[in-house]
């Protein structure tokens, strides 16, 4: 499970997530390695989330309130997400 | 003092072929466009069909040059006799084999009233491709290991020798091929010999993303104005048709302490390998401005605006790197011209520039 591993091992650096430039649209763009990629509005949420140093427990309870989704498919996506970003930012 | 900037200038490297172009075009875009140059372009090329010779949008009037192997004398010649039509007062090299000339010549250029802004024959040699590891250490980066070879016969059995394919096969000025076997290689060294000379380098073969940055030395150890650039798209020579402007620090430290070290006096290019989990390796350092020189304009650090307050020996204080995130996307254009244009560069060697409806009133 997610939860279970050291925050580290799941999210991309802070530093690389601070730099990107986050469009409205879903738009992001690496300044540091040029690269860019999109994500839906979701994505946007946690991507502003993460650049205001927010917890991933925090992230989470936002967006269950949000979305209304069953803990397990939240968990799920959000590992899906997180774990595609740690690839795009590697 | 007031600084006098250039206003007659001479730019080479009108080589504009779509999949592989010359900077020349791109310069002197650069610089129609500086907001502190409102003068004359000189385009110089080596053939006929050289693109830029017909864009008088950028270059007012255009002449061919000898070739470089010709010598320094029939350069030189060649210059004079511009020179004459065309006063010009400045010249912009912007091809790696024309600059061991240009170094030698500067004094003589001087004397003529054509001012320069190129780095002396030692930095020069300093950035020759076999010297890549020293230049890499000034850097505090890796490179990869680079050897001069003059014959086939490595191809052979490179495992004797601690090589092995993938591997990339250079010009000592231009050119390179990745080469997969000794076939390729056989054929990458015949070709690239024949255009470019001997000898010819072999360089291990990095997988990896390529940055690039360009800026301008200003002969004190200080690197003015870099901008940096990721490749989004490569033709099939590897040249860049679309890219992306970046902020990548470790690439401006690299090139900091590169121009620190070796005093570069004039236009680079510097270009990285990033492989694994960050790892940069030097691959090569060009002695002019890159053919995606426009990017600077467009991404806000016009290159030829500092380049030409340091020509004027105005003193700069603060030229910060371009900020990240400009794109450009080259594209291929026709551009159609009347045959008696064509005629003339190729008899007299010059397309003289289109006097303007007052000059032509007696």
């Amino acid at each position: 499970m997610m939860q279970d591993l050291p925050n580290d091992q799941i999210l991309p650096s802070a530093a690389s997530i601070r730099r990107l430039a986050v469009s409205e649209s879903g738009f992001v763009f690496d300044p540091t390695s040029g690269r860019s990629f999109t994500v839906n509005e979701t994505g946007v949420a946690i991507l502003r989330a993460l650049q205001q140093e927010l917890s991933l427990d925090a992230i989470r309870r936002d967006l269950a309130v949000e979305y209304e989704v069953a803990p397990q498919m939240l968990e799920r996506d959000l590992s899906e997400f997180l774990g595609s970003l740690k690839d795009q930012l590697s | 003092m007031t600084a006098r900037y250039p206003t007659r200038i001479a730019v080479t490297g009108m080589n504009a072929r779509p999949d592989n172009p010359g900077p020349g075009v791109a310069v002197a875009r650069c610089l129609r466009e500086a907001k502190n140059f409102d003068g004359h372009i000189v385009g110089l090329g080596y053939e006929a069909l050289d693109p830029g010779l017909y864009l008088p949008r950028y270059c007012d009037a255009a002449y061919l040059l000898p070739y470089p192997s010709s010598g320094d004398a029939a350069i030189l010649e060649r210059l004079v006799e511009i020179a004459e039509q065309e006063q010009i007062d400045a010249l912009i090299p912007c091809l790696d084999a024309e600059l061991p000339s240009i170094c030698r010549l500067k004094e003589a250029l001087d004397d003529m009233g054509i001012s320069t802004f190129v780095p002396d024959l030692e930095q020069l040699t300093l950035r020759n491709k076999d010297r890549l590891e020293e230049l890499a250490g000034h850097a505090g980066i890796d490179s990869p290991e680079t050897k001069a070879i003059t014959s086939v016969d490595f191809f052979r059995d490179p495992k004797k020798d601690g090589w092995d394919y993938p591997m990339v096969v250079k010009g000592i000025f231009y050119d390179a091929a990745v080469v997969k076997n000794k076939e390729e290689a056989t054929d990458a060294f015949r070709r690239i010999s024949r255009e470019w000379g001997l000898p010819v380098l072999v360089q291990k073969f990095l997988d990896g993303e390529e940055v690039n940055l360009t800026a301008v030395g200003d002969g004190e150890g200080r690197l003015l104005g870099a901008v940096m650039m990721k490749k989004l798209a490569v033709t099939d020579k590897g040249k860049a048709w679309a890219g992306v402007t970046i902020a990548d620090e470790t690439l401006y430290k690299a090139s900091r302490a590169l121009v620190a070290a070796t005093k570069w006096r004039g236009p680079l290019e510097v270009e990285v390998m990033i492989t694994g989990r960050h790892d940069y390796h030097l691959i090569e350092i060009n002695p002019r401005f890159p053919a995606w020189t426009y990017l600077s304009h467009g991404a806000g650090t016009n290159l030829l605006e500092l380049l030409m307050k340091l020509m004027a020996g105005e003193k700069v204080d603060d030229a910060p790197p371009a900020p990240a995130g400009t794109l450009y996307i080259r594209h291929a254009e026709d551009n159609t011209i009347p045959l008696s244009m064509y005629e003339s560069v190729v008899v007299r060697g010059n397309r003289l520039a289109i006097k303007s409806k007052t000059e032509e009133q007696p």
